[in-house]
């Protein structure tokens, strides 16, 4: 049985409660849907509730932060590193100061909310800040590592969570979790997919046919954002003839630009970039979303025979 | 009209809706059928179905875009769209969004969802109207919670200061927000003297009294902005939602929609 990697975060962040008393959290009406309220009821005296107000809670963590406290800030991504943006670049991202943002309800899996919650932009938007660091998780599993990760890392860290129930990916849950360093789940020598989220499951679906067509398929969960791993992403340029990349998220900015930024003056395979198109979203179940979007095995698969 | 029956029949819709998509937020879309009911159905001039973009209409924002079910269901009584389209809330590709997109929705006036923006953008209405001098008003309801945002503050402030008397807010006051009760996750203080203190002209009535609330419609401005405290119930007309926080987004089961069906006797 799946969960959330909401519940993962709030499961996790719980836990490192009661391993480090320096945490506190702040949320912003929301601990009941990011799923805060797991600190929350264990260490009530350590969990703020800020209400409806993300920018002077993002400030407020930042004072936090100033007298050696490490806030764990969360709420929905398109009011965190939106409305919140500039609180978390000038206040925090600028001093380099100790906060963590773990932003959950990001891209279209959001569902029936609609265009106006459905962050497809927030990875951009955390990326382009220089301190910050970007992790986007695909599973529970690994969100557990993401989030223990960024209290263990010195100053601002991202953990980019979603809505939906999603399965553990037991290929990816067997091999190391290394902070700025790609994980390889499955090798492959024609073409590599490159994903993050819950694209990576897509991915592993989109390599399997490939396989069954005799093209070897590489399977990388750039979990990573920033700093990303442009090491592994140049060994398979010059490695196979054809990379995708897929995110939850925009095609501009996300995943796929950071992949594109190290590729840059490089030779070797063809690249295509497989994100949501320059839009907003709207309401509509995730499923039914990601198809509408094209962020489908069968795109990948099709992307790649393309450049093949 | 008879506003008990009508305000039993658009719950009915709001409650069939909801569970329809087993999403969305029934607690919120409740409380303010009355507000929405005197504003769409008493006091705002120059609504024409027909002509949804009509330039001399007034203005409506639900800055709580939340509780766009029960802007939907009044737009299709009047005659906005069929009834029949209510049944596709927040589906792929419906007109009827999650959150109001006046792009898609005839009779939606500007997009909320994201809190505390509507506020602002009702200023840019008033404000508008006023620099193009046109007598078309502005109305927008909020809630208690949103009211905590930064924003609101900003917008109040600045209403005042451009005297803004073509505008009204009016607070769908049921204490209540997502984590728990206003009191328990960020006190609002004396809202009411509040806005006296921001510069507008302050009135405070039952929420669900439709005579009440249009008596404060009409009230005078005093050449400033007005606020109408709303006193309401979340949940009100559904015996088991009233009052509790956790009917806030929470989808119905189908006992549970039966039960609450029934209550609206229509
Ligand atoms: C900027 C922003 N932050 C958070 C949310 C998520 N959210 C949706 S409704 C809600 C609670 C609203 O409470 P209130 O304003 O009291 O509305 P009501 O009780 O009338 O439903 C929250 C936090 C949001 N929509 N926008
Ligand atoms: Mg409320």
């Amino acid at each position: 049985m799946g969960k959330s990697l909401r519940v993962a975060f709030g499961e996790t962040l719980a836990k490192l409660g009661e391993e480090n008393e320096n945490i506190v959290a702040l949320d912003a009406d929301l601990a009941n849907a990011t799923q805060s309220k797991y600190f929350k009821e264990k260490f009530p005296e350590r969990f703020f509730d800020m209400g409806i107000a993300e920018a002077n809670m993002v400030d407020t963590a930042a004072g936090l932060a100033h007298v050696g406290l490490t806030p764990f800030v969360s709420t929905f991504a398109l009011f965190g590193a939106g409305r919140a943006y500039e609180e978390i670049r000038n206040s925090v991202a600028y001093e380099n100061l100790n906060v963590k943002f773990a932003f959950s309800h990001s891209g279209l899996s959001v569902g029936e909310d609609g265009g106006s919650h459905q962050s497809v932009e927030d990875i951009a938007l955390m990326r382009v800040m220089p301190n910050m660091r970007v992790i986007v998780p695909a599973d529970p599993k690994e969100t557990e590592k993401a989030v223990r990760c960024a209290a263990a890392l010195d100053g601002p860290v991202y953990v980019r969570v979603g809505r939906p129930v999603v399965e553990d990916i037991p290929e990816l849950d067997e091999k190391p979790f290394e902070f700025g360093k790609a994980t390889v789940i499955k090798d492959g020598t024609d073409a590599a997919i490159i994903a993050c989220g819950l694209m990576v499951p897509i991915a592993l679906e989109a390599a399997k046919t490939l396989e069954a067509e005799g093209i070897s398929t590489a399977v990388i969960n750039m979990h990573t954002i920033k700093p990303i791993d442009a090491e592994t992403i140049l060994k398979y340029n010059s490695k196979v003839k054809a990379m995708v990349s897929m995110e939850e998220h925009s095609v501009i900015g996300g995943l796929g630009s950071a992949v594109a930024e190290v590729l840059a003056g490089n030779a070797g395979a063809k690249f295509s970039i497989i994100g949501i198109n320059d839009l907003f979203g709207q309401s509509g179940k995730p499923d039914n979303l990601f198809a509408e979007y094209g962020l489908t095995a069968e795109h990948a698969v099709e992307e790649i025979k393309k450049m093949l | 009209m008879d506003y008990e029956k009508k305000a039993k029949e658009i719950r009915a819709e709001i409650l069939k809706m909801l569970f329809a998509c087993q999403s969305g937020h029934p607690g919120g879309s409740l409380s303010c059928v009355e507000m929405l009911m005197a504003l769409y159905y008493d006091t705002m001039k120059g609504l024409d179905p027909k002509d949804p973009k009509n330039p001399e209409r007034d203005r409506f924002v639900l800055s709580k875009g939340h509780s766009c079910p029960t802007l939907y269901a009044i737009l299709a009584d009047l005659g906005y769209f069929p009834k029949s389209d209510l049944a596709s809330l927040r589906q792929l590709h419906s007109h009827l969004q999650g959150h109001p997109d006046c792009k898609k929705t005839p009779g939606v006036d500007v997009n909320t969802g994201s809190l505390g923006q509507g506020a602002s953008v009702s200023i840019g209405l008033a404000l508008g109207a006023k620099v193009q001098k046109k007598t078309w008003k502005t109305y927008a309801v909020l809630g208690d919670g949103e009211c905590q945002e930064g924003l609101v503050w900003e917008a109040a402030m600045s209403a005042a200061h451009y005297k803004l008397d073509n505008l009204t807010w009016m607070l769908d006051y049921n204490h209540l927000q997502i984590d728990g009760s206003n009191e328990e996750v960020m006190d609002l203080g004396d809202i009411n003297a509040k806005f006296k203190a921001f510069g507008w002209e302050v009135y405070d009535v039952d929420g669900h009294d439709i005579k009440a609330i249009d008596e404060a419609l009409q009230a005078p401005h005093n050449g400033k902005p007005k606020f109408i405290c709303c006193h309401t119930v979340k949940g009100k007309g559904v015996s088991f939602m009233e009052n509790q926080f956790g009917w806030h987004g929470s989808p119905m089961n189908k006992e549970q929609f039966e039960k609450a069906f029934a209550e609206q006797e229509v």
